[in-house]
């Protein structure tokens, strides 16, 4: 075992053993327990971090910190995990994120308490996450993919808020839905795959040689295309298969809605991009209109639902939807700059929004409401710094130039104004263009509908009712789980060449099966 | 005719009968408080029987002129029984000794349908198929009945008895049937008979036969619509009467259904599928939509089972001439039944430890149970989350296997996937329904639950083994070839 081949696997169980060790701890040791959560998630994301520094970013398109064992022989099932450029920064994303809501937790444990249960439920979601940006099996892929719907169902059932049982239950259900139709996807994957004397494959790597040189058939890859799709969709949310996603976020504590946000969703982007578009590529041009059609939807969908929203949290968890419309759309694209948009969107969306989750928590933290009209306004006044991180997220929310959110909608809508090629060849670049028009037209909503919540959250004068309340300001906790987002935040915003960078080479393979 | 008996091979049978007969010899000198002593002796004949069993491991052996076999298929589902008793032995013991119970009588019936049990697989004829069939049902319907001041178990044992009857019966009338068409009793050689070409009229006889003997098991593995009898049985019996109903008992029915179907009745696939096709799906659908209104644990344990025996039909429904896909299936189906057992086993033996403080035993009474009682509600939890299918957990295996065969069949196998996923995505709602309870809601009554201790063990032994096979399915893999029986 050399440094090159257990990295990744170290990082992703690291939370897993942390777990068990987490539910032996004595329950007197509170605060023991709390150390212990950040100690672990630190050195998973340590581990993380050193995977980041030692990858090989002149070659970024190839697989690597690569180990490929044996696992289940009996159905071909390997134990394969790599890492690319495309891997890479959602990777790192998911143990930074729960990093930092591990040390939020120190301060943070959402009623009813039980520390150890929440924690250890958290580390679990975890490696479920992490896992599945590095699984190159699609056995693998999935056990992780489904690893976080335990997890996540008990975090949002047991520290939610009030219709709790209801959200954990739709959440649980719609996404086992589509992602069992997915593994019926994978199987027929399996059995179509050839790599010479009968012998199939569950291996990513292969089946994207396979599929790449053209090997599934064309009405096999359409109903395939379908079948993983809809696990996908429902992950990601697209719209109409969204409705699980206000509830879950609602209802979710504080940690919940960050992970959700921040990571979970982007499991569903990562499919596509990882396995629909290299594997099926006939199914990607034929399904790609409809992927822009409906993102685009989503995005003027989502932008007007936020605007008839009167819970803070509800408004969020509907930008998300509208974000994520983004990151499809420019997918959908097919072209270098569609899928290097969407990655950039993913990543962006989840410190935004992870961060956006974060003051909404602490807002109710402060308030127990989080009705826009209670709050009634003044929170400047009222608690200036909570007031000004907020404004500042909301707004880089919104898309502003220099921040992280600009550069995924922009690209994408400028992927869209010239799709890649076949899509062009088959006629459709006005449907595309069409598209872009909508998501421009979404992205005047977003910032209106984000510019009015700000107005009446944080701008007027503080109601009578919130004059004699003692709230703390952002508190030493807090700030020391938002600094790194804000950070990287602006940073990836003056920099996008961070993070493109990263994935340029990679995505520049993938988008030259759509020929351009 | 050679009449020698070998008396290695029937072993672990012999031993499990001389156990009886102890164990009945016994209850009558034990004082009526010392009687619980028993279970130990039942226990004791069990581990005997299961190293003899494992002795033989790797043999191929057959005395009774053929009719009675011991291969890897029949010492895999040997051990298979002998483990799920021991662990039936374990969780009764707290159960009879605190009740008005008859014990010793118990820990004797129970035994001798065991011995039933273990019988079955071996059996390759379809005279000892049956023998073995009512050496499993009949101590079945006594000890069903055995809450004998409780109207509801009396219901349940009478019920039990008339279904099981009657269904026996029928199927009788088809093996008669087979045997006047073949002229043998023999299941291989009545599947050479079959395989060649039929006069006209047999036909006709030949498929009602394998029409009145699928009948006769589908009641024994309570597939709809022979399935009635379950639930009020279940809920009326002892508990851990129960337990043994929904899985040794569940997976002896489809250790004979598995030697008939494959071994005899290979070559009329194209009639018989269809009709499993319909039964796996009815069954499953059926199963789980009425589970989704039950109050009562051991009732939507009861519904969960049929269910679950739909998954389990699911596999027979994909044979066709392709003798890789049947070895599939047949393994698909082997390890579905035996990965049900442990899980069902495990959620079984929580019931039982829940039983003492909860005579109704409401999934309502499972309020709280997360901090009442950790480890219990941990293995419950496991075990739902498993039955429903979820990785990481043994039952994600289970039901993927059967994805596999089916998707690999292709035409019938994808449809029957299909309705096999949605009926997976239904069961979780009333799988999840027990967690919720346990872990969302919280107890009016905050004190520990007392929990026997045997009871505990079994279920904290379950849900390992969930998890180990969960995250290492490669366990399974060891398994001696399943497919010994399949594809001549």
């Amino acid at each position: 075992m050399t440094w090159e081949n257990s990295a990744i696997t170290i990082a992703v169980f690291l939370p897993l053993v942390g777990a068990l060790v987490i539910a032996l701890v004595p329950r007197q040791l509170e605060k023991g327990v709390r150390a212990l959560g950040i100690v672990i998630t630190g050195a998973a994301m340590a581990v993380a971090v050193a995977i980041a520094l030692t990858f090989d970013y002149g070659a970024s398109s190839t697989l690597q910190f690569q180990l490929d064992t044996r696992w289940i022989p009996a159905i071909d099932a390997r134990y394969h995990v790599a890492i690319d450029g495309i891997s890479l920064p959602l990777f790192v994303l998911t143990f930074v994120i729960s990093f930092l809501c591990a040390i939020y937790t120190w301060r943070f444990v959402p009623s009813p308490g039980k520390t150890k249960s929440f924690l250890a439920l958290m580390l679990l979601l975890e490696t479920g996450m992490a896992g599945t940006f590095i699984a190159f099996d699609l056995i693998l892929f999935f056990v992780f993919w489904e690893l976080v719907l335990v997890p996540m169902y008990f975090l949002i059932g047991i520290w939610g808020s009030a219709n709790r049982e209801y959200a954990a239950i739709k959440f649980f259900l719609y996404t086992l839905f589509g992602s069992i139709f997915m593994l019926l996807g994978f199987l027929a994957l399996y059995f179509n795959s050839d790599l010479g004397g009968g012998r199939h494959t569950f291996d990513l790597v292969a089946l994207q040689e396979f599929g790449a040189s053209g090997g599934f058939s064309n009405s096999l890859q359409l109903v395939v295309f379908g079948a993983i799709g809809l696990g996908f969709a429902v992950k990601v949310p697209m719209w109409p298969f969204h409705t699980w996603l206000p509830d879950a976020h609602t209802e979710a504590p504080t940690i919940g809605s960050v992970l959700l946000a921040a990571i979970m969703l982007k499991m569903g982007t990562y499919g596509f991009v990882r396995i629909s578009l290299p594997v099926l590529p006939y199914g990607a041009e034929k399904y790609a209109p409809w992927i822009g059609l409906l993102a685009a939807i989503a995005i003027v969908y989502a932008a007007l639902a936020c605007l008839a929203q009167k819970d803070l949290k509800r408004l969020i968890a509907f930008s998300s939807v509208g974000h994520m419309g983004f990151v499809m759309l420019g997918i959908a694209t097919l072209t270098s700059i569609g899928i290097n948009a969407a990655i950039f969107g993913m990543v962006a969306h989840g410190l935004i929004t992870g961060m956006l989750f974060f003051c909404v928590g602490s807002v109710y933290d402060r308030y127990h409401t989080r009705e826009i009209a209670e709050i009634g306004g003044g929170l400047m006044q009222k608690l200036p710094y909570l007031g000004g991180v907020f404004a500042f997220v909301a707004i880089a929310s919104l898309g502003l130039p220099g921040l992280a959110g600009f550069w995924g909608e922009v690209m994408a809508l400028l992927s869209s104004f010239s799709p890649a090629e076949i899509l062009v060849d088959a006629g459709l670049t006005g449907w595309f263009r069409f598209f872009m028009i909508a998501g421009g037209i979404g992205t005047i909503l977003t910032a209106g509908y984000f510019l009015w919540m700000l107005q009446r959250v944080n701008m007027g004068n503080l109601p009578e009712k919130w004059k004699g309340e003692a709230f703390p300001d952002v508190v030493a906790i807090e700030w020391v789980s938002w600094v790194p987002l804000l950070i990287a935040i602006v940073a990836f915003g003056l920099f996008p060449r961070l993070l493109t960078g990263v994935t340029q080479e990679s995505v520049d393979a993938l988008s030259s099966l759509f020929g351009s | 005719m050679n009449q020698a008996i070998d008396y290695t091979a029937i072993l672990p049978e012999l031993i499990i009968a001389g156990t009886i007969v102890l164990v009945l010899v016994a209850d009558a000198f034990l004082s009526p408080k010392r009687k619980w002593l028993t279970m130990w002796l039942a226990f004791a004949g069990v581990v005997a029987a299961l190293i003899a069993t494992l002795s033989l491991v790797g043999d191929e052996r057959n005395t009774f002129t053929g009719s009675y076999v011991v291969d890897d298929f029949a010492i895999l589902f040997k051990t298979f029984f002998l483990v799920v008793a021991l662990f039936v032995l374990l969780v009764s013991l707290r159960y009879f000794r605190e009740g008005p119970f008859y014990q010793g009588e118990y820990y004797f019936l129970l035994l001798t349908a065991f011995l039933g049990c273990m019988m079955m697989p071996s059996s390759r004829d379809l005279l000892l198929l049956f023998i073995a069939l009512e050496l499993v049902s009949a101590p079945g319907f006594l000890i069903a009945a055995f809450r004998k001041s409780d109207p509801r178990s009396n219901e349940a044992g009478i019920k039990f008895f008339l279904f099981g009857v009657l269904s026996t019966a029928v199927m009788l009338y088809g093996m008669s049937m087979i045997y006047g068409v073949t002229g043998t009793l023999n299941l291989s050689e009545i599947g050479d008979a079959l395989s060649v070409a039929l006069p006209q009229g047999q036909e006709t006889l030949v498929l009602a036969a394998i029409l009145f003997i699928v009948a006769g098991f589908a009641f024994k593995v309570s597939a709809v619509p022979f399935q009635f009898w379950a639930p009020d049985t279940y809920e009326g019996a002892p508990v851990p009467v129960a337990a043994f109903l929904a899985t040794a008992s569940k997976a002896a029915g489809f250790a004979g259904l598995l030697q008939l179907m494959f071994v005899a009745f290979p070559a009329q696939y194209e009639v018989w599928t269809p009709i499993f096709a319909a039964l796996s799906i009815l069954t499953m659908t059926i199963g789980n939509f009425v589970a989704l209104q039950q109050r009562q644990i051991v009732r939507l344990l009861a519904y969960s089972s049929i269910a679950q025996a739909g998954y389990m039909l699911l596999p027979f429904a994909l044979v066709s001439a392709d003798p890789s896909i049947n070895q599939d299936a047949f393994a698909a189906a082997v390890t579905y039944i035996m990965i049900y057992a442990v899980m069902t086993l495990g959620a079984f033996a929580v019931v039982i430890a829940m039983a003492r403080e909860s005579r109704g035993l409401l999934i309502a009474d499972f309020a709280g149970l997360g901090r009442r009682a950790p480890w219990i509600a941990l293995s419950m939890t496991v075990f739902m989350v498993s039955l429903g299918g979820i990785p990481p957990t043994a039952g994600f295996w289970a039901k993927f296997l059967v994805f596999q065969v089916a998707i690999g069949r292709g035409g019938i196998g994808t449809t029957l996937a299909v309705i096999m996923v949605l009926n997976s995505v239904v069961s979780l709602y009333y799988y999840l329904a027990v967690p919720r309870q346990m872990l969302f809601v919280e107890a009016e009554d905050q004190r520990p639950l007392a929990t026997p201790a045997l009871a505990t063990g079994v279920a904290v032994l379950a849900t390992f083994a969930v998890i180990a096979i969960g995250l290492w399915p490669e366990l399974l893999a060891h398994f001696p070839p399943l497919s010994t029986l399949v594809g001549q």
